[in-house]
């Protein structure tokens, strides 16, 4: 039997919807403070942006989710060109940690959030 | 090819060509404001024919289903039939009643229309001259007050704003269409702090919605920010000085770039808002004027432990210039 089919996902463990909507305005703080990505999340449209991010939480940490590794390469391939490089993913999984941590989720969940974004990783960075 | 038909006669659209842009090259008149798919005067009915998804974002669920889409944002892909009509039925006659100079460049006009319209302080309307000529306004007024109130730059060269400033007298025909927006007060949560800030006549909406919170109950702190270059470019402030003497709750707070005083502050409306509201965590803001600033204020804000879900937002887009004509003249501005 799938594991991860038989045990709850983190995104259920740690609340659903409602707890993704209050991760999201964490995250989305971080990136955009961080002089390193910031302008890759800039956007007119805070909405649009926010939106995508949680997106990309719900998908990381096992929810309901539509997104496809198609569509994470189609997503960044012109950030790609922009110079994504691992040091951006780096900085991004490292608020990804952080903002499951401020919101008390436990460590052994963080890491499996973690390997699950890692593993987007070649798809994000258009390997 | 796309092509689309208006009163019985088709027109070609170029390649990535947007409807109003191809319509308007041929000839035909259509009502048309900030072309970036914000201000609605350019809406249109398809009659006949699928209009892109993209043409359609923003608008009422109600006026999506009777077909209407937006010309300016519409791009129909290759091989595409469309048969459009005008927004005509969506428009409201209406009459000026009054046309006053809040100060040098700024003009109060007010209107009554000739059938009910109902909108929200702090939502904005295509103003619609009988020759088609359109453009986009906040609405400053209540609407239990009954005539409706839009503050209007005056700009040098502007189409709308010259001719209200020079031409335009009580008792001429217009039309409106609208309203447009979600940048306003919703009761509920009575006792949380309100930020409002914004720059030139965004005030409009800022004094609609400051006004419906306050006859709302509202209870807790009312920060209003009025922005300026120059003292001049300041406008109503007695009536929002007497307004916020008789709601103690209310704070209203004019700032200009230079020439500052003992009632005005001296700086930029971001240093402004941090020394007066220094943990913003919990408050509901309204945005309103110049996009740059409302962009920049928005991010500040959220960054200071707003939610994003409290943030109110409406940039001023200026209307573009027409797509067959090149010209130097400025944009106008709501």
């Amino acid at each position: 039997m799938d594991t991860a089919a038989a045990m709850k996902s983190v995104y259920e463990q740690i609340g659903g919807e409602p707890a993704m909507a209050a991760a999201v305005e964490v995250f989305y703080r971080k990136v955009l403070t961080d002089d390193r990505i910031s302008h890759f999340f800039e956007d007119v449209d805070m909405e649009r942006q926010a939106a995508k991010q949680k997106a990309f939480l719900t998908m990381v940490t096992g929810g309901p989710s539509s997104y496809s590794g198609r569509d994470m390469r189609a997503g960044h391939a012109h950030l790609v060109k922009h110079g994504l490089n691992d040091m951006h993913f780096d900085a991004v999984a490292g608020h990804l940690k952080e903002t499951l941590e401020e919101l008390g989720v436990a460590a052994p969940l963080v890491a499996r959030v973690l390997a699950i974004a890692e593993s987007a990783r070649a798809d994000v960075l258009n390997r | 090819m796309a092509k689309v038909k208006h009163e019985s006669r088709w027109y070609p659209l170029e390649s990535g060509e947007s409807v109003l842009d191809g319509l308007l090259r041929q000839g035909v008149s259509v009502p048309n404001s900030c072309r970036a798919g914000a201000c609605q005067s350019c809406l249109m009915k398809a009659v006949r024919g699928t209009v892109p998804e993209a043409a359609r974002v923003g608008l009422k669920d109600t006026l999506v289903a009777q077909g209407y889409f937006l010309a300016c944002t519409c791009r129909p892909p290759e091989g595409t039939e469309l048969e459009v009509a005008g927004a005509e039925a969506l428009r409201v006659p209406a009459r000026i009643t009054s046309l006053t100079l809040l100060s040098a460049d700024v003009l109060r006009v007010r209107l009554v229309t000739d059938a009910p319209f109902e909108y929200r302080a702090g939502q904005y309307v295509s103003l619609v001259r009988a020759d088609g000529l359109a453009r986009s306004y906040s609405v400053a007024s209540l609407p239990r007050e009954g005539e409706l109130e839009l503050h209007v730059r005056l700009l040098p060269g502007g189409a709308m704003s010259g001719w209200l400033a020079a031409d335009a007298r009580p008792g001429d025909a217009v039309q409106l269409q609208g309203p447009v927006g979600s940048c306003f007060y919703v009761p509920g949560r009575p006792e949380q702090p309100l930020v409002l800030a914004g720059t030139g006549t965004g005030l409009a909406p800022l004094y609609g919605i400051v006004r419906d919170a306050l006859e709302a109950g509202h209870s807790g702190p009312i920060w209003l920010f009025h922005g300026a270059r120059v003292p001049e470019g300041l406008y109503l402030r007695d009536a929002l000085r007497e307004l916020a003497e008789r709601h103690p709750q209310l704070h209203y707070r004019p700032c200009v770039l230079a020439g500052g005083s003992r009632d005005v502050a001296e700086g930029s409306l971001d240093v402004l808002i941090r020394t007066e509201c220094p943990k913003p965590v919990g408050f509901r803001a309204y945005l309103c004027g110049d996009p740059q600033l409302v962009l920049s204020l928005r991010k500040k804000l959220f960054l200071s432990g707003l939610s994003l879900k409290d943030l109110h937002a409406d940039s001023f887009l200026p209307s573009a210039p027409k797509a067959e004509v090149v010209t130097n003249s400025p944009a106008g501005v709501r």
